[in-house]
């Protein structure tokens, strides 16, 4: 229910598009320009670690391509939608659908339980509750191997297990992309791997894209792929041999 | 169940202390409100009725001054003749014809003719001033009801029948079935039975009406087969003075209805009324900063969630309305909780607090209309002190709220 449609029959062409990025911070003489025109494309199934120094822009970046921000100049292409012709709540619309986050900070929702924050979106998406939703998340749930603690609140969870709940939510609508912004940076060395090795097999197994922002060159050695972003500018983009699978 | 209402009812649900706390703020506010107005509206129409028990809604009679203006022919007004009207002359014309019309005039539900005036009430040594009052038997009860405030004998004036007040019938030691003599400034006089004694809650009623038939006070009154005033009721009791207009226009008698002659009663009930107003304008205020007060401190506790929340899709408008339908839930959940309070402190009220006559101190009177009423307050004010809150939620900007955790 979840696997989106298959990455061998997608039209071709890149999932994600981004064409000469700029983004300012504030205005006047407090203005910062956190990214100087980054041009990225991302294909299909493809799985992108995105690593550099810290405000080198790779927040901002990830927050552009989710639609959670606009880009000051330049134009983010989603699964072949130019973004920037969309109103806010077109931009809402676009991000639940085609978007999958996982952010450092789990950040779920407390007070629900860990099937009904996977059900968020979904519910958001439709504007209400439906059965097929509970039974949609419980299966996401099991793939991410919680189908035990279904209906545990989310603050009862291991740190662990609260990111793997976010996973399973960024997957609730089958998006085109997953964004992850350090996913690991709060877990230690062991969940930080099997987080890892999750992600990986989501995206072997049901061909998600995903880009994923580390600090950890053990994890970036992982990818596909491997951007590097310095103040702002991309500064090498090079395709990785895959270590393992 | 929509998105929007599962989120508000689960933010409510984990938001206990706050939501204990604002739910408490709106039942108290509803409950006074509810009681409040229960009290005032009782005690105010049981003072109406106690002052109407007695009194008819409107009262026509000859007018005592005569005052003739001549057409002013230079824009001023000139009194021409003031003159007092001897007291035979006191009887209105052709009242047979003024009755009817009186009775056909839109308004008025009854009329009935009196025959008014003053006399001396004497047993023995014993000697007071009254005031004689001639009643037809047939109409009187339709304008004012005095057989249920017999405290003795029973309402009935047929032939040398007499009624008379409790105060009266103890200042001259008389009981039902004695008898007592009735002289009037016309030196007229007569010998009366007591037929029944009235207590209408009023000592100067108690003390100085003698009722007897309208024909015995006409000959009492040497008004041969004259009467001295007509009593009117009227349909909605507070619209007598306008009727009183119309019957004074209409048949060029003066009308005085029973708000002219209370006036002082009827301002009171307004100070009182408006205060009662002020009152719960008050509250609703008080409420209204409690609910938008709880609602806006959640709404920054929740700005997590709520950048979460956007950031997996949900809109602008659905963020605002889970905010709004919290509020709109604590006006609900406050008035019927309110609602419910109020009814059983006024009833609690209403029975545990009463004279000695058994009669309650604190007349309630509790109508679904003041339910509904408080009912819709509560969810205005509920879904207008969420409207600040809600704004704010919805104007939230996810990439800010999602970056400082
Ligand atoms: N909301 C903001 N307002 C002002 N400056 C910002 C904001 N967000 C990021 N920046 C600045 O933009 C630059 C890039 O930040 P960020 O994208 O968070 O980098 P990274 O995620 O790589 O650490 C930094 O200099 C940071 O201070
Ligand atoms: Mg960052």
């Amino acid at each position: 229910m979840a696997e989106p449609a298959a990455a061998a029959a997608a039209p071709a062409g890149p999932v994600l598009r981004l064409e000469g990025l700029v983004k300012d911070y504030g205005g006047g003489e407090a203005r910062t320009r956190a990214l100087h025109g980054v041009d990225l494309a991302v294909g299909r199934g493809e799985f992108t670690a995105l690593i550099g120094p810290s405000g080198s822009g790779k927040s901002t970046l990830l927050n552009l391509i989710g639609l959670l921000d606009r880009p000051t100049a330049g134009r983010v292409v989603l699964d072949g939608q130019d973004t920037g012709l969309l109103d806010d709540d077109g931009l809402t619309r676009c991000r639940g659908r085609a978007v999958g986050f996982v952010f450092q900070f789990h950040h779920l929702l407390p007070e629900f339980s860990a099937l009904e924050n996977v059900m968020l979106p979904m519910m958001a998406a439709r504007g209400r509750q439906t059965p097929d939703m509970a039974e949609c998340a419980g299966a996401l749930l099991g793939q991410v191997g919680l189908g035990e603690l279904l209906h545990r609140r989310a603050n009862l969870l291991s740190g662990g297990q609260q990111q793997r709940v976010a996973v399973a939510r960024a997957l609730a609508m089958a998006p085109r992309v997953v964004l992850a912004d350090e996913p690991t940076g709060n877990l230690d060395t062991r969940s930080a791997d099997a987080l890892f090795a999750l992600l990986r097999q989501v995206n072997v197994r049901a061909g998600v894209t995903f880009l994923v922002v580390t600090h950890d060159p053990r994890l970036a050695a992982r990818c596909d792929r491997i951007v590097e972003l310095v103040d702002g500018r991309v500064v090498s983009d090079r395709p990785n041999r895959r270590e393992g699978s | 169940m929509p998105f929007e209402l599962f989120v508000a009812l689960r933010f409510l649900r984990e938001g206990r202390a706050q939501t204990a706390l604002i739910l408490a703020g709106t039942t108290v506010g509803v409950a006074v409100i509810i009681f409040l107005s229960a009290l005032i509206t009782g005690l105010q129409t049981t003072l109406v009725d106690l002052t109407l028990s007695s009194q008819a809604h409107v009262v026509l009679k000859r007018p005592d001054r005569v005052t003739r203006v001549e057409p002013p022919p230079g824009g001023e007004a000139v009194v021409a003749r003031v003159e007092k009207v001897p007291e035979r002359e006191k009887s209105i014309e052709q009242w047979p014809a003024v009755l009817a019309q009186v009775r056909a005039t839109a308004g008025v539900v009854a009329a009935t003719p009196t025959a008014a005036g003053s006399a001396f009430a004497t047993r023995g040594e014993l000697s007071r001033s009254v005031a004689l009052r001639g009643l037809d038997p047939l109409t009187f009860d339709s304008v004012v009801r005095l057989d249920d405030k017999m405290v003795a004998g029973r309402f009935h004036v047929e032939g040398t029948e007499a009624v008379i007040g409790t105060v009266l019938a103890r200042d001259l030691g008389l009981e039902v079935g004695d008898k007592l003599r009735l002289t009037t400034a016309q030196d007229r006089g007569d010998v009366f039975t007591v037929s029944g004694i009235f207590d209408v809650g009023n000592r100067d009623v108690n003390q100085r009406w003698v009722l007897v038939s309208l024909r015995q006070a006409q000959t009492l009154l040497d008004l041969s087969g004259g009467i001295t005033t007509i009593e009117a009721k009227v349909a909605d009791v507070f619209g007598a003075e306008a009727t009183a207009r119309v019957l004074g226009a209409a048949t060029g008698l003066s009308a005085d209805s029973w708000m002219r002659l209370n006036q002082q009663l009827l301002s009171g009930l307004q100070a009182q009324s408006s205060s009662s107003a002020m009152i719960q304008t008050f509250v609703v205020i008080a409420v209204a900063l409690g609910i938008a007060s709880v609602l806006g401190v959640s709404v920054i506790q929740k700005r997590g969630e709520i950048g979460i929340l956007k950031a997996t899709g949900t809109s602008t408008g659905t963020i605002k309305r889970i905010f709004l339908i919290q509020g709109a839930i604590v006006g609900l959940v406050g008035s019927s909780a309110g609602g419910l309070i109020g009814a059983g402190l006024s009833a609690f009220f209403a029975h545990a607090v009463k004279n000695p006559y058994g009669d309650s101190l604190f007349p309630v009177a509790l109508s679904p209309g003041l339910f509904l009423g408080a009912s819709a307050v509560a969810l205005a004010t509920g879904l207008a002190s969420a409207w600040w809150p809600a704004r704010h939620a919805a104007r939230l900007d996810p990439a800010t709220v999602i970056r400082h955790g």
